[in-house]
């Protein structure tokens, strides 16, 4: 036991004094597979970011009714009555179009355009609060709205967050596939720099075999060689993703400020970022063991 | 001991190395194995550790069938084996030390033994002072005297050298057969390949002397 203890902590130091002192080929590696998992990893963070943001915008039971220009204000009345008799329905609020123009007005960089208008082009609108949160109840309702005679638009958010969430779905189905794709490549990528460390060390291999090395011990220093590997590409994609996020942020939240939203696009949750630099870890170890299993078939005697 | 019986070799593609070899070495005995280079010397001395595998016949090592090991059970049956190869095999990107650490290294031992038995191979093979150097360092009788030491530093009950004076001036010959013999005395099975016949004859032990595939000789001591 203290034995296999100390072979497994020699290989491990093996491993880590190998990618220290041949910076060129272990860091480069290490490179590449930070630099190819950054991107999936990274469109995570986009797509979770923007769920979030979908999230919160299904969750909000808003919709607009916008009426036909010109409707009289008995008309108006008339869709209010029924909206507040509608039990679906919790809170209606009528916006005039004299107060919508004047709410236009108080929104800086606007008041000149208002100001050039000759007359008022808004509509009389209500904003109705419905009370279940679910997108079809939603939907259902916008749909009826929609064929009021006096109502020429309705509005509701709940639709595009619908598409947007249908669409990041599509994104994370594509996130996956380049993962997925990305993973063969980098467990190439392993085998490949594995094999020429295996290369340059035939000798030593060579003898510790001919004089009785069993095939885990020879094995052991590549597999731990690959696993750093990984590890450490892991940790780079993680650092590459933060820092575009964070480059990307310092451009996103002036924008979102501007709507009045504090949103950001947040860093990877700590069980992902783990996940990231465990899956690079895993991919590295399987390279290196289908480097080494392969040399040491190859100089099996026969 | 070691018993060949009815050994059969043949490489891919080519003759029959060795046809139909039997022989017996007793525990503790010492062998020289004789005869001209292709008479299937070097063959003989590879398949006992299981390097080259008979294509007939069975080789008996230590109670343990060569021919019917598993390959996962071959580094276990090396380790009681001291192996001397032709061409040495040291490795020149590390020094006489490192080259002695790598059969311990594998062995389990803990390290102030393993550094102990190091000491203890160098001092038996004269080198006891030049762990630090390269063996490129070393002359040709130093180096073939590491890789002595490095056959026996985990103190095999056999030990196997294939062609040790090759390349060898008489007195460096003579000192790494000297070595071969202190070993014996003190009970390790010894078997020798060499073609010097006349290196042979002056210790009076046993020759085996091959010739095209057989045995054609068996000269007791």
């Amino acid at each position: 036991m203290r034995s296999w203890l100390r072979h497994h902590r020699k290989a491990l130091r093996a491993a880590l004094g190998k990618l220290a002192t041949q910076k060129a080929g272990g860091m480069v590696s290490a490179l590449v597979i930070g630099v190819a998992l950054s991107l999936p990893a990274g469109g995570y963070a986009l797509l979770e970011g923007l769920t979030s943001l979908t999230a919160g915008v299904a969750l909000d039971p808003q919709m607009s009714v916008y009426l036909k220009p010109g409707s009289s204000k008995a008309e108006a009345e008339k869709l209010g009555a029924r909206l507040k008799a509608d039990s679906r329905v919790g809170q209606v609020r009528f916006v005039s179009r004299e107060e919508a123009l004047s709410e236009l007005k108080g929104e800086e960089g606007l008041s000149d355009v208002v100001a050039a208008l000759d007359h008022n082009p808004l509509p009389d609108a209500f904003v109705v609060r419905t009370r279940g949160a679910s997108p079809q109840a939603q939907t259902a309702l916008a749909e009826e709205l929609r064929h009021v005679p006096s109502v020429s638009h309705v509005q509701a958010d709940a639709l595009w967050a619908q598409r947007l969430a249908s669409l990041t779905r599509l994104g994370r189905l594509a996130v996956l596939l380049l993962a997925a794709l990305l993973a063969f490549g980098l467990v190439a990528v392993t085998f490949n720099t594995i094999r020429l460390q295996i290369l340059t060390q035939r000798d030593e291999i060579e003898v510790s075999k001919l004089i009785g090395a069993t095939d885990a011990f020879i094995r052991r220093p590549f597999l731990y060689l690959g696993l750093v590997q990984g590890l450490a590409g892991g940790a780079l994609a993680l650092g590459i993703v933060w820092a575009g996020l964070a480059l990307l942020n310092s451009e996103v939240r002036p924008l979102a400020q501007t709507y009045g939203s504090s949103f950001g696009f947040g860093f990877l949750s700590p069980g992902d970022a783990l996940a990231v630099v465990l899956f690079a870890g895993a991919l590295g170890w399987l390279g290196a063991s289908l480097s080494v299993s392969r040399y040491l078939r190859e100089i099996q005697p026969k | 001991m070691i018993s060949f019986s009815a050994v059969f070799k043949r490489y891919p593609g080519g003759q029959d190395v060795l046809k139909g070899v039997s022989l017996t070495v007793e525990a503790g005995a010492l062998v020289f194995i004789t005869g001209q280079s292709g008479a299937g010397k070097s063959t003989l001395l590879k398949l006992i550790p299981g390097i080259e595998r008979p294509s007939a016949g069975s080789i008996i090592v230590n109670g343990q069938n060569v021919s019917a090991l598993k390959p996962a059970a071959i580094p276990f049956l090396r380790r009681n084996l001291g192996l001397v190869f032709q061409d040495q095999k040291l490795l020149y990107d590390r020094s006489v030390y490192e080259n002695l650490m790598l059969p311990l290294s594998f062995s389990g031992l803990a390290p102030k033994e393993a550094a102990r038995r190091a000491r203890a191979a160098l001092d038996k093979v004269g080198l006891l002072g030049r762990e630090k150097a390269n063996p490129i360092q070393l002359s040709g009788g130093e180096q073939q005297r590491l890789a002595i030491a490095r056959a026996v530093v985990n103190r095999p009950a056999v030990l196997i050298a294939d062609e040790p004076t090759a390349n060898l001036d008489a007195e460096a010959a003579q000192r790494v057969l000297e070595i071969f013999l202190a070993f014996n005395q003190v009970g390790v099975t010894v078997l020798v390949a060499t073609h010097d016949m006349a290196l042979v004859k002056r210790y009076g032990q046993r020759v085996l002397r091959l010739a095209a595939g057989h045995v054609e000789e068996d000269a007791a001591a």
